[in-house]
């Protein structure tokens, strides 16, 4: 009881920490190294609410592909250092306001609204297996995934078309 | 067990850092990777909600799955714009990307 509570805050620690070093490192570099600490510690939270499947999707989709992709970018663009002479004057401190804002609605919401919702119901036997998760994926919820998958097809045929530059400007 | 509403805390303080590298990076790559995180603490929610809520029916993972599809799409068609960027203007700052200002 005692130790599920240390480890959640201790992850919730590093993750938050993780997350205000991505927002803070002036390295782009620096900033994706430190989301995919932050995604590893958001799957261990998966672990913790029993999703195991959900928690390695998590890491190899996107500590995985996606991050490895951002670093790729980051070091073909060389994005990792800007100036720093073009800033708009109000930006950061409307950024400040803004996020601080959503913060204290978040708070508020979580603190006075929801009551009961504290207590977790009872795990069934063979909870969130990826074969159960499968079967539903592929008979309940069949057309979303289709609309996913050409969803998925749509974005690699868009990546294509946009990167591959036109020969006339050349 | 730990209560609902602390991942539900968590996970909206997740939302808030990301929304303020949204607003607050000038660096378009950053940008993209405070949305990333963003995406991420829904799905902490949603998985959550999974557990606390209906553990008998798994739809929540089904959703959390679909949500990782569309930030792979999105990861890629972004990318690929600021790279298509780069090509004509030679900048990944934000506010230099101004081709559609009159």
């Amino acid at each position: 009881m005692t130790i599920s509570l240390i480890v959640f805050f201790l992850l919730a620690a590093v993750a938050v920490l993780a997350a205000l070093g991505m927002l803070l490192s002036r390295n782009a570099v620096y900033s994706a190294l430190f989301l995919i600490l932050n995604f590893i510690t958001v799957a261990i939270f998966y672990l913790m609410l029993n999703a195991p499947f959900i928690s390695i999707a998590q890491i190899t989709v996107y500590a995985g592909a996606i991050m490895v992709l951002f670093l790729f970018v980051i070091m073909l663009l060389g994005a990792e250092k800007l100036p720093q002479n073009t800033s708009i004057r109000w930006q950061y401190p409307a950024a400040v306001v803004l996020g601080v804002l959503l913060a204290l609605e978040f708070g508020y919401v979580l603190v006075f609204q929801i009551g009961g919702l504290s207590t977790a119901a009872a795990l069934p036997a063979n909870f969130g297996d990826p074969k159960d998760i499968g079967g539903l994926l592929f008979n309940q919820y069949l057309l979303p995934f289709e609309v996913t998958s050409i969803l998925l097809l749509v974005a690699m045929v868009g990546v294509i078309v946009i990167t591959k530059g036109d020969k006339t400007t050349r | 067990m730990i209560p609902l509403s602390w991942y539900l805390i968590f996970a909206a303080a997740l939302f808030s850092i990301g929304l303020f590298g949204v607003l607050a990076r000038k660096n378009a790559v950053a940008i993209l990777l405070g949305v990333e995180l963003m995406l991420n603490a829904v799905n902490v929610n949603l998985v959550a909600f999974w557990r606390y809520r209906a553990p008998n029916m798994i739809a929540g993972q089904a959703f959390a799955i679909m949500i990782f599809a569309v930030a792979a799409a999105e990861v890629a068609v972004g990318l690929s714009l600021f790279i298509s960027i780069y090509r004509r203007r030679k900048t990944v700052v934000a506010n230099e990307i101004d081709l559609m200002k009159w």
